[in-house]
Protein backbone atom coordinates (compact mmCIF):
# COMPACT_ATOMS: atom_id res chain seq x y z
CA UNK A 1 0.00 0.00 0.00
CA UNK A 2 1.62 3.34 -0.88
CA UNK A 3 1.41 6.40 1.19
CA UNK A 4 -1.17 8.21 -0.88
CA UNK A 5 -3.73 5.09 -0.24
CA UNK A 6 -2.57 5.62 3.78
CA UNK A 7 -3.22 9.04 3.99
CA UNK A 8 -6.34 8.51 2.31
CA UNK A 9 -7.75 6.18 4.86
CA UNK A 10 -6.06 8.20 7.46
CA UNK A 11 -8.10 10.87 7.13
CA UNK A 12 -11.56 8.76 6.62
CA UNK A 13 -10.34 7.19 9.78
CA UNK A 14 -10.47 10.82 11.26
CA UNK A 15 -13.89 11.92 10.03
CA UNK A 16 -15.40 8.78 10.98
CA UNK A 17 -14.00 9.15 15.14
CA UNK A 18 -14.84 13.53 14.53
CA UNK A 19 -18.03 12.85 12.67
CA UNK A 20 -18.87 10.11 14.95
CA UNK A 21 -18.50 11.63 18.78
CA UNK A 22 -19.86 15.00 17.12
CA UNK A 23 -23.30 13.05 15.83
CA UNK A 24 -23.63 11.97 19.49
CA UNK A 25 -23.08 15.03 21.07
CA UNK A 26 -25.60 16.84 18.96
CA UNK A 27 -28.55 13.46 19.65
CA UNK A 28 -27.28 14.12 22.89
CA UNK A 29 -28.22 17.85 23.06
CA UNK A 30 -31.26 17.65 20.98
CA UNK A 31 -33.52 14.77 22.63
CA UNK A 32 -34.09 17.27 25.26
CA UNK A 33 -35.70 19.79 22.74
CA UNK A 34 -37.34 17.19 20.85
CA UNK A 35 -38.87 15.98 24.31
CA UNK A 36 -39.40 19.46 25.93
CA UNK A 37 -43.22 18.83 26.01
CA UNK A 38 -42.91 15.22 27.78
CA UNK A 39 -40.08 16.83 30.22
CA UNK A 40 -42.34 19.96 31.24
CA UNK A 41 -44.82 16.85 32.36
CA UNK A 42 -42.20 15.36 34.37
CA UNK A 43 -40.09 18.19 35.83
CA UNK A 44 -42.17 21.28 36.42
CA UNK A 45 -45.37 21.91 38.12
CA UNK A 46 -48.30 20.52 36.21
CA UNK A 47 -50.95 23.28 37.64
CA UNK A 48 -49.91 25.60 34.63
CA UNK A 49 -49.09 23.84 31.52
CA UNK A 50 -47.69 26.95 29.52
CA UNK A 51 -45.66 27.76 32.60
CA UNK A 52 -44.19 24.45 32.36
CA UNK A 53 -43.30 24.54 28.77
CA UNK A 54 -42.25 27.91 28.55
CA UNK A 55 -39.94 27.12 31.86
CA UNK A 56 -38.86 24.12 29.25
CA UNK A 57 -38.04 25.95 26.58
CA UNK A 58 -36.43 28.63 28.60
CA UNK A 59 -33.94 25.70 30.11
CA UNK A 60 -34.08 24.72 26.06
CA UNK A 61 -32.60 28.43 25.22
CA UNK A 62 -30.19 28.16 28.07
CA UNK A 63 -29.00 25.26 26.69
CA UNK A 64 -28.39 27.51 23.49
CA UNK A 65 -27.16 30.50 25.81
CA UNK A 66 -24.01 28.98 27.64
CA UNK A 67 -22.96 27.69 24.24
CA UNK A 68 -20.80 30.84 23.73
CA UNK A 69 -18.80 30.26 27.45
CA UNK A 70 -18.02 26.40 26.43
CA UNK A 71 -16.73 27.78 22.97
CA UNK A 72 -14.42 30.13 25.13
CA UNK A 73 -13.48 27.58 27.78
CA UNK A 74 -12.67 24.69 25.65
CA UNK A 75 -11.45 26.78 22.41
CA UNK A 76 -9.00 28.12 24.73
CA UNK A 77 -8.18 24.52 26.26
CA UNK A 78 -8.08 23.26 23.17
CA UNK A 79 -5.33 25.82 22.08
CA UNK A 80 -3.72 25.50 24.81
CA UNK A 81 -3.57 21.63 25.26
CA UNK A 82 -4.95 20.27 21.90
CA UNK A 83 -7.73 19.34 19.73
CA UNK A 84 -7.66 15.34 20.69
CA UNK A 85 -8.01 16.06 24.20
CA UNK A 86 -10.54 18.83 24.61
CA UNK A 87 -12.55 17.33 22.42
CA UNK A 88 -12.41 14.40 24.31
CA UNK A 89 -13.49 15.73 27.60
CA UNK A 90 -16.89 17.70 26.10
CA UNK A 91 -17.77 14.03 24.53
CA UNK A 92 -17.51 12.92 28.66
CA UNK A 93 -18.78 16.43 29.55
CA UNK A 94 -21.68 15.62 27.03
CA UNK A 95 -22.28 11.90 27.26
CA UNK A 96 -22.70 12.16 31.39
CA UNK A 97 -24.55 14.55 32.19
CA UNK A 98 -27.38 13.40 28.90
CA UNK A 99 -26.79 9.95 31.02
CA UNK A 100 -27.80 11.96 34.05
CA UNK A 101 -31.02 13.63 33.16
CA UNK A 102 -32.23 9.99 32.86
CA UNK A 103 -31.88 9.42 35.85
CA UNK A 104 -33.28 12.20 37.78
CA UNK A 105 -36.32 11.74 39.35
CA UNK A 106 -39.57 13.42 38.63
CA UNK A 107 -40.74 16.36 40.51
CA UNK A 108 -43.47 14.54 42.08
CA UNK A 109 -40.82 12.56 43.87
CA UNK A 110 -37.88 15.28 44.96
CA UNK A 111 -39.53 18.07 44.50
CA UNK A 112 -38.41 21.37 43.76
CA UNK A 113 -34.69 20.13 43.30
CA UNK A 114 -35.66 17.83 39.74
CA UNK A 115 -35.57 21.12 37.73
CA UNK A 116 -32.52 22.67 39.21
CA UNK A 117 -30.64 19.45 38.64
CA UNK A 118 -32.41 19.30 35.07
CA UNK A 119 -31.53 22.92 34.72
CA UNK A 120 -27.80 22.18 35.70
CA UNK A 121 -27.47 19.04 33.61
CA UNK A 122 -28.82 21.41 30.63
CA UNK A 123 -25.92 24.03 31.39
CA UNK A 124 -23.65 21.42 31.56
CA UNK A 125 -24.62 20.26 27.83
CA UNK A 126 -24.95 23.15 26.29
CA UNK A 127 -21.08 23.77 27.44
CA UNK A 128 -19.72 21.11 26.28
CA UNK A 129 -21.20 21.49 22.88
CA UNK A 130 -20.22 24.96 22.64
CA UNK A 131 -16.54 23.21 22.57
CA UNK A 132 -17.29 20.13 20.42
CA UNK A 133 -18.06 21.28 17.41
CA UNK A 134 -14.67 24.17 16.94
CA UNK A 135 -13.04 21.09 17.71
CA UNK A 136 -14.05 18.58 15.44
CA UNK A 137 -14.40 21.21 12.68
CA UNK A 138 -10.72 22.26 13.46
CA UNK A 139 -9.21 18.41 13.87
CA UNK A 140 -10.49 17.42 10.65
CA UNK A 141 -9.29 20.70 8.25
CA UNK A 142 -6.06 20.19 9.99
CA UNK A 143 -5.75 16.36 9.02
CA UNK A 144 -7.47 17.46 5.52
CA UNK A 145 -5.31 17.79 2.22
CA UNK A 146 -5.13 21.56 0.50
CA UNK A 147 -8.31 21.93 -2.20
CA UNK A 148 -10.18 18.96 -0.31
CA UNK A 149 -10.55 20.92 3.01
CA UNK A 150 -14.76 21.73 2.15
CA UNK A 151 -15.53 17.95 1.00
CA UNK A 152 -13.79 16.82 4.59
CA UNK A 153 -15.25 19.16 6.31
CA UNK A 154 -18.60 18.98 5.25
CA UNK A 155 -19.07 15.43 6.92
CA UNK A 156 -18.94 16.60 10.08
CA UNK A 157 -21.45 19.38 9.07
CA UNK A 158 -24.26 16.26 8.31
CA UNK A 159 -23.64 15.57 12.05
CA UNK A 160 -25.55 18.21 13.63
CA UNK A 161 -28.50 17.26 11.04
CA UNK A 162 -28.09 13.79 11.08
CA UNK A 163 -28.08 13.88 15.24
CA UNK A 164 -31.47 15.16 15.02
CA UNK A 165 -32.47 12.77 12.41
CA UNK A 166 -31.66 10.12 14.75
CA UNK A 167 -32.56 11.85 17.99
CA UNK A 168 -36.92 12.21 16.06
CA UNK A 169 -35.71 8.34 14.74
CA UNK A 170 -34.91 7.19 18.29
CA UNK A 171 -37.91 8.82 20.07
CA UNK A 172 -40.35 7.72 17.51
CA UNK A 173 -39.47 3.82 17.88
CA UNK A 174 -39.27 4.15 21.93
CA UNK A 175 -42.65 5.92 21.42
CA UNK A 176 -44.18 3.10 19.44
CA UNK A 177 -42.55 -0.05 20.99
CA UNK A 178 -43.45 -0.12 24.86
CA UNK A 179 -46.58 -1.87 24.37
CA UNK A 180 -48.89 -3.78 22.08
CA UNK A 181 -51.55 -1.17 22.78
CA UNK A 182 -50.36 2.45 20.88
CA UNK A 183 -52.36 4.47 23.48
CA UNK A 184 -50.81 2.48 26.21
CA UNK A 185 -47.37 2.43 24.42
CA UNK A 186 -47.52 6.32 24.35
CA UNK A 187 -49.10 6.39 27.99
CA UNK A 188 -45.96 4.36 28.93
CA UNK A 189 -43.43 6.88 27.34
CA UNK A 190 -44.81 9.96 28.69
CA UNK A 191 -44.55 8.37 32.39
CA UNK A 192 -40.96 6.41 31.95
CA UNK A 193 -40.07 5.95 28.81
CA UNK A 194 -39.02 9.19 27.39
CA UNK A 195 -35.92 8.60 29.68
CA UNK A 196 -34.62 5.49 27.49
CA UNK A 197 -33.38 7.68 24.56
CA UNK A 198 -31.20 9.84 27.24
CA UNK A 199 -29.78 6.54 29.20
CA UNK A 200 -29.01 4.56 25.54
CA UNK A 201 -26.51 7.45 24.28
CA UNK A 202 -24.41 6.34 26.81
CA UNK A 203 -23.39 3.03 25.30
CA UNK A 204 -22.96 5.49 21.77
CA UNK A 205 -21.08 7.78 24.22
CA UNK A 206 -18.04 5.03 25.64
CA UNK A 207 -17.55 3.77 21.94
CA UNK A 208 -16.76 7.11 20.71
CA UNK A 209 -14.67 7.91 23.33
CA UNK A 210 -13.01 4.51 22.70
CA UNK A 211 -12.19 5.47 18.92
CA UNK A 212 -11.07 8.85 19.93
CA UNK A 213 -8.70 7.69 21.96
CA UNK A 214 -6.90 5.82 19.66
CA UNK A 215 -6.41 8.89 17.64
CA UNK A 216 -3.13 11.02 17.39
CA UNK A 217 -3.63 15.45 17.84
CA UNK A 218 -3.89 17.31 14.67
CA UNK A 219 -0.15 17.36 12.69
CA UNK A 220 -0.47 21.18 12.77
CA UNK A 221 -0.84 21.38 16.27
CA UNK A 222 1.62 19.02 17.08
CA UNK A 223 4.44 20.62 15.19
CA UNK A 224 3.09 24.50 16.70
CA UNK A 225 3.68 22.90 19.79
CA UNK A 226 6.70 20.80 18.87
CA UNK A 227 8.12 23.99 18.08
CA UNK A 228 6.95 26.07 21.59
CA UNK A 229 4.87 28.36 19.46
CA UNK A 230 1.76 27.70 21.06
CA UNK A 231 -1.11 30.32 21.88
CA UNK A 232 -0.19 31.43 26.06
CA UNK A 233 -3.06 33.35 26.21
CA UNK A 234 -6.21 32.56 22.84
CA UNK A 235 -8.78 34.46 24.38
CA UNK A 236 -6.63 37.82 24.54
CA UNK A 237 -4.89 37.00 21.19
CA UNK A 238 -8.20 36.41 19.73
CA UNK A 239 -10.38 39.31 21.10
CA UNK A 240 -8.00 42.19 22.14
CA UNK A 241 -5.86 41.95 18.66
CA UNK A 242 -7.91 44.35 16.55
CA UNK A 243 -6.65 42.46 13.36
CA UNK A 244 -8.45 39.34 14.68
CA UNK A 245 -11.16 40.95 16.35
CA UNK A 246 -12.40 41.89 13.15
CA UNK A 247 -12.65 38.81 11.66
CA UNK A 248 -14.47 37.31 14.72
CA UNK A 249 -16.64 40.08 14.11
CA UNK A 250 -17.17 39.21 10.28
CA UNK A 251 -17.34 35.53 10.56
CA UNK A 252 -20.39 36.68 13.22
CA UNK A 253 -22.31 39.13 11.40
CA UNK A 254 -21.49 37.69 7.78
CA UNK A 255 -21.78 34.62 7.98
CA UNK A 256 -22.63 32.32 11.20
CA UNK A 257 -25.86 34.81 12.29
CA UNK A 258 -27.77 34.15 8.63
CA UNK A 259 -26.65 30.76 9.09
CA UNK A 260 -27.64 29.86 12.49
CA UNK A 261 -31.25 31.13 11.75
CA UNK A 262 -31.54 29.50 8.53
CA UNK A 263 -30.42 26.23 9.97
CA UNK A 264 -32.68 26.39 12.96
CA UNK A 265 -35.78 27.68 10.84
CA UNK A 266 -35.50 24.82 8.28
CA UNK A 267 -35.55 21.99 10.91
CA UNK A 268 -36.46 23.04 14.49
CA UNK A 269 -38.84 26.01 13.54
CA UNK A 270 -40.52 23.90 10.21
CA UNK A 271 -41.23 21.31 13.00
CA UNK A 272 -42.81 23.47 15.50
CA UNK A 273 -44.92 25.26 12.29
CA UNK A 274 -46.40 21.86 11.70
CA UNK A 275 -47.33 20.41 14.80
CA UNK A 276 -48.28 23.90 16.59
CA UNK A 277 -49.80 26.14 13.78
CA UNK A 278 -50.71 23.68 11.13
CA UNK A 279 -52.09 21.40 13.77
CA UNK A 280 -50.15 18.25 12.30
CA UNK A 281 -50.46 14.97 14.40
CA UNK A 282 -47.66 13.95 16.42
CA UNK A 283 -46.01 11.39 14.22
CA UNK A 284 -46.69 13.07 11.01
CA UNK A 285 -44.96 16.01 12.09
CA UNK A 286 -42.27 14.36 13.03
CA UNK A 287 -41.69 11.90 9.89
CA UNK A 288 -42.42 14.87 7.49
CA UNK A 289 -38.96 15.94 9.05
CA UNK A 290 -37.29 13.02 9.10
CA UNK A 291 -38.03 12.23 5.07
CA UNK A 292 -36.65 15.63 4.43
CA UNK A 293 -33.55 15.11 6.66
CA UNK A 294 -32.82 12.04 4.74
CA UNK A 295 -32.76 13.12 1.48
CA UNK A 296 -31.58 16.53 2.14
CA UNK A 297 -28.41 15.48 4.33
CA UNK A 298 -26.36 14.34 1.36
CA UNK A 299 -26.37 17.95 -0.03
CA UNK A 300 -24.22 19.10 2.72
CA UNK A 301 -21.32 17.20 1.03
CA UNK A 302 -22.11 18.30 -2.32
CA UNK A 303 -22.21 21.94 -1.63
CA UNK A 304 -18.71 21.09 0.50
CA UNK A 305 -17.71 19.67 -1.96
CA UNK A 306 -18.43 22.46 -4.56
CA UNK A 307 -17.02 25.09 -2.22
CA UNK A 308 -13.77 23.69 -2.75
CA UNK A 309 -14.18 24.66 -6.10
CA UNK A 310 -16.12 27.83 -6.68
CA UNK A 311 -15.26 29.61 -3.23
CA UNK A 312 -17.24 29.22 0.29
CA UNK A 313 -19.06 32.94 -0.16
CA UNK A 314 -21.40 32.50 -3.13
CA UNK A 315 -22.44 29.20 -1.64
CA UNK A 316 -23.52 30.42 1.42
CA UNK A 317 -25.11 33.96 0.39
CA UNK A 318 -27.44 31.92 -2.74
CA UNK A 319 -28.68 30.04 0.23
CA UNK A 320 -29.09 32.89 2.83
CA UNK A 321 -30.85 34.96 -0.08
CA UNK A 322 -33.01 32.21 -1.28
CA UNK A 323 -34.51 31.39 1.94
CA UNK A 324 -35.10 35.23 2.57
CA UNK A 325 -37.15 35.30 -0.49
CA UNK A 326 -39.18 31.88 0.04
CA UNK A 327 -39.77 31.45 3.47
CA UNK A 328 -43.02 33.04 3.65
CA UNK A 329 -44.34 31.43 0.22
CA UNK A 330 -43.23 28.09 1.73
CA UNK A 331 -45.27 28.63 5.20
CA UNK A 332 -47.86 30.02 3.85
CA UNK A 333 -48.01 26.65 1.14
CA UNK A 334 -47.63 24.07 4.48
CA UNK A 335 -50.58 25.97 6.17
CA UNK A 336 -52.65 25.96 3.37
CA UNK A 337 -52.49 22.64 2.22
CA UNK A 338 -52.89 21.22 5.74
CA UNK A 339 -55.84 23.62 7.09
CA UNK A 340 -58.03 22.00 4.24
CA UNK A 341 -57.78 18.74 6.59
CA UNK A 342 -58.65 19.91 10.20
CA UNK A 343 -60.89 17.96 12.29
CA UNK A 344 -61.13 18.21 16.25
CA UNK A 345 -58.20 20.39 16.08
CA UNK A 346 -55.90 17.79 14.76
CA UNK A 347 -54.26 16.95 11.01
CA UNK A 348 -53.78 13.69 9.47
CA UNK A 349 -52.27 14.78 5.87
CA UNK A 350 -54.10 12.22 3.16
CA UNK A 351 -50.43 10.53 1.39
CA UNK A 352 -50.26 13.16 -1.64
CA UNK A 353 -50.75 15.89 1.00
CA UNK A 354 -47.96 14.75 3.04
CA UNK A 355 -45.09 14.21 0.55
CA UNK A 356 -46.00 17.76 -0.44
CA UNK A 357 -45.17 19.12 3.22
CA UNK A 358 -42.06 16.76 2.68
CA UNK A 359 -41.05 18.62 -0.43
CA UNK A 360 -41.54 22.15 1.03
CA UNK A 361 -39.32 20.72 4.64
CA UNK A 362 -36.81 19.22 2.12
CA UNK A 363 -36.01 22.55 0.66
CA UNK A 364 -35.30 24.43 3.37
CA UNK A 365 -33.18 21.77 4.40
CA UNK A 366 -31.50 22.57 1.17
CA UNK A 367 -31.43 26.11 2.15
CA UNK A 368 -29.86 24.50 5.12
CA UNK A 369 -27.40 22.77 3.04
CA UNK A 370 -26.02 25.51 1.46
CA UNK A 371 -25.35 27.98 4.19
CA UNK A 372 -24.03 25.00 6.62
CA UNK A 373 -22.03 22.34 4.33
CA UNK A 374 -19.05 24.89 3.53
CA UNK A 375 -19.18 27.21 6.53
CA UNK A 376 -16.63 24.95 8.86
CA UNK A 377 -14.05 24.96 6.06
CA UNK A 378 -14.89 28.97 5.82
CA UNK A 379 -13.95 29.51 9.75
CA UNK A 380 -10.97 27.46 9.73
CA UNK A 381 -9.58 29.10 6.57
CA UNK A 382 -10.33 32.20 8.59
CA UNK A 383 -8.18 32.09 11.72
CA UNK A 384 -4.50 31.15 12.19
CA UNK A 385 -3.56 27.87 13.97
CA UNK A 386 -2.39 28.91 16.92
CA UNK A 387 -5.84 30.39 17.71
CA UNK A 388 -7.96 28.79 15.96
CA UNK A 389 -9.96 26.47 18.39
CA UNK A 390 -11.09 29.73 20.12
CA UNK A 391 -11.60 32.26 17.60
CA UNK A 392 -13.93 30.18 14.99
CA UNK A 393 -15.48 28.60 18.30
CA UNK A 394 -17.17 32.02 19.25
CA UNK A 395 -18.74 33.29 16.27
CA UNK A 396 -19.81 30.18 15.31
CA UNK A 397 -21.57 29.42 18.58
CA UNK A 398 -23.29 32.93 19.01
CA UNK A 399 -24.26 32.56 15.32
CA UNK A 400 -25.73 29.01 15.85
CA UNK A 401 -26.09 28.98 19.98
CA UNK A 402 -27.77 32.45 20.27
CA UNK A 403 -29.18 34.25 17.01
CA UNK A 404 -30.18 30.41 15.79
CA UNK A 405 -31.19 28.77 19.15
CA UNK A 406 -33.65 31.52 20.04
CA UNK A 407 -35.16 31.32 16.55
CA UNK A 408 -38.20 28.72 17.25
CA UNK A 409 -38.46 30.76 21.06
CA UNK A 410 -38.79 34.19 19.22
CA UNK A 411 -40.56 33.00 16.46
CA UNK A 412 -43.38 31.52 18.55
CA UNK A 413 -43.25 34.69 20.93
CA UNK A 414 -43.90 37.10 17.67
CA UNK A 415 -47.07 34.94 17.16
CA UNK A 416 -48.43 35.65 20.40
CA UNK A 417 -47.87 39.07 20.23
CA UNK A 418 -49.28 39.42 16.80
CA UNK A 419 -51.50 36.52 16.82
CA UNK A 420 -53.33 38.08 13.22
CA UNK A 421 -50.70 36.82 11.35
CA UNK A 422 -50.00 32.55 11.30
CA UNK A 423 -46.22 33.62 9.53
CA UNK A 424 -45.49 36.48 11.80
CA UNK A 425 -42.78 34.50 13.31
CA UNK A 426 -41.09 34.35 10.40
CA UNK A 427 -39.86 37.92 10.10
CA UNK A 428 -36.99 37.33 13.01
CA UNK A 429 -35.22 34.87 10.44
CA UNK A 430 -35.73 36.59 7.39
CA UNK A 431 -34.66 39.98 9.13
CA UNK A 432 -31.63 38.50 10.82
CA UNK A 433 -30.39 36.57 7.48
CA UNK A 434 -30.80 39.91 5.40
CA UNK A 435 -29.44 42.05 7.42
CA UNK A 436 -26.07 39.17 7.39
CA UNK A 437 -26.23 38.50 3.57
CA UNK A 438 -25.58 42.17 3.02
CA UNK A 439 -22.72 42.02 5.31
CA UNK A 440 -21.54 38.91 3.47
CA UNK A 441 -21.71 40.49 0.50
CA UNK A 442 -20.05 43.56 0.52
CA UNK A 443 -16.94 42.39 3.24
CA UNK A 444 -16.42 38.72 2.56
CA UNK A 445 -13.97 37.20 0.24
CA UNK A 446 -14.04 34.13 -1.74
CA UNK A 447 -10.56 33.56 -1.38
CA UNK A 448 -10.11 29.71 -0.34
CA UNK A 449 -6.98 29.91 1.71
CA UNK A 450 -4.56 27.14 0.29
CA UNK A 451 -2.51 26.73 3.70
CA UNK A 452 -4.27 26.57 6.83
CA UNK A 453 -0.58 25.06 8.22
CA UNK A 454 0.23 28.90 9.17
CA UNK B 1 -17.33 49.57 -3.70
CA UNK B 2 -14.86 50.94 -0.80
CA UNK B 3 -16.50 53.86 -0.10
CA UNK B 4 -20.12 51.65 -0.16
CA UNK B 5 -18.17 49.62 2.53
CA UNK B 6 -17.44 52.35 4.73
CA UNK B 7 -20.56 53.96 4.11
CA UNK B 8 -22.52 50.68 5.23
CA UNK B 9 -20.25 51.37 8.61
CA UNK B 10 -22.16 54.16 9.71
CA UNK B 11 -25.60 52.31 9.14
CA UNK B 12 -24.26 48.93 11.21
CA UNK B 13 -22.88 51.32 13.88
CA UNK B 14 -26.56 52.74 13.93
CA UNK B 15 -28.14 49.59 13.84
CA UNK B 16 -26.37 48.50 17.02
CA UNK B 17 -28.07 51.32 19.61
CA UNK B 18 -31.19 51.17 17.49
CA UNK B 19 -31.38 47.50 18.07
CA UNK B 20 -31.04 47.82 22.15
CA UNK B 21 -33.66 50.53 22.24
CA UNK B 22 -36.22 48.20 20.77
CA UNK B 23 -35.32 45.25 22.26
CA UNK B 24 -35.85 47.31 25.89
CA UNK B 25 -38.96 49.04 24.68
CA UNK B 26 -40.46 45.80 23.53
CA UNK B 27 -38.95 44.09 26.89
CA UNK B 28 -40.63 46.79 29.07
CA UNK B 29 -44.62 47.07 26.92
CA UNK B 30 -44.63 43.21 27.21
CA UNK B 31 -43.10 43.11 30.84
CA UNK B 32 -45.89 45.11 31.93
CA UNK B 33 -48.86 43.56 30.13
CA UNK B 34 -47.90 40.47 31.66
CA UNK B 35 -46.22 40.79 34.72
CA UNK B 36 -45.34 37.26 35.54
CA UNK B 37 -42.34 35.44 36.46
CA UNK B 38 -42.07 33.90 32.95
CA UNK B 39 -42.07 37.24 30.99
CA UNK B 40 -39.23 38.80 33.42
CA UNK B 41 -37.20 35.72 32.57
CA UNK B 42 -37.38 35.31 28.43
CA UNK B 43 -37.41 39.21 28.16
CA UNK B 44 -34.59 39.60 30.71
CA UNK B 45 -32.25 36.83 28.74
CA UNK B 46 -33.20 38.46 25.49
CA UNK B 47 -31.86 41.84 26.67
CA UNK B 48 -28.94 40.41 28.67
CA UNK B 49 -27.78 38.32 25.76
CA UNK B 50 -28.60 40.59 22.86
CA UNK B 51 -26.59 43.74 24.45
CA UNK B 52 -23.56 42.59 24.26
CA UNK B 53 -23.84 41.74 20.31
CA UNK B 54 -25.27 45.21 19.44
CA UNK B 55 -21.95 46.28 21.18
CA UNK B 56 -19.86 44.15 18.43
CA UNK B 57 -22.28 45.41 15.96
CA UNK B 58 -21.53 48.74 16.70
CA UNK B 59 -17.38 47.91 16.68
CA UNK B 60 -17.95 46.00 13.42
CA UNK B 61 -19.65 48.93 12.21
CA UNK B 62 -16.76 51.64 13.26
CA UNK B 63 -14.12 48.97 11.80
CA UNK B 64 -16.00 49.16 8.36
CA UNK B 65 -15.89 52.69 8.50
CA UNK B 66 -11.69 52.95 9.32
CA UNK B 67 -11.42 50.74 6.36
CA UNK B 68 -10.27 47.50 7.71
CA UNK B 69 -12.45 45.91 5.68
CA UNK B 70 -10.61 46.92 2.44
CA UNK B 71 -8.02 44.94 2.71
CA UNK B 72 -8.38 41.23 3.40
CA UNK B 73 -5.57 39.12 5.59
CA UNK B 74 -4.49 36.39 2.82
CA UNK B 75 -2.13 34.45 5.28
CA UNK B 76 -1.88 34.45 9.43
CA UNK B 77 1.07 36.55 9.17
CA UNK B 78 -1.41 39.82 8.22
CA UNK B 79 -3.52 39.23 11.34
CA UNK B 80 -0.56 39.96 13.46
CA UNK B 81 -0.81 43.30 15.34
Amino acid sequence: MNNKDNDAKGIWKVIGASSMGTLIEWYDFYIFGSLATVIAGQFFPKTNPTAALLSTLATFAAGFIVRPFGALFFGRLGDIVGRKYTFLLTLILMGGSTFAIGLVPSYETIGFAAPVIVLILRLLQGLALGGEYGGAATYVAEHAPPGRRGFYTSWIQTTATLGLFVSLGVILITRHSLDANEARSIEKFNDWGWRIPFLVSILLVVLSIYIRMTMKESPVFAKLKSEGKVATNPLKESFTHRSNLKMVLLALFGATMGQGVVWYTGQFYAQSFLENVCKINFDQSRTILIWAILFGTPFFVVFGNLSDKIGRKWIMMTGMLLAVLFYRPIYQECYEISSAFLTDGSVTLPTQEYWEIVLLVFVQIIFVTMVYGPIAAFLVELFPTRIRYTSMSLPYHVGNGVFGGLTPFIATLLTTIYTSDKLVGLWYPIIIASVCLVIGLLYLTNTIDPDVND
Amino acid sequence: MEKLKRLMGLVWMAMGPLAILFLIRTAISEIEKKPVIDTFIQWGVFVVVFIPIAIGLVIFGYFAFKGDYHQMPIDSAHLED
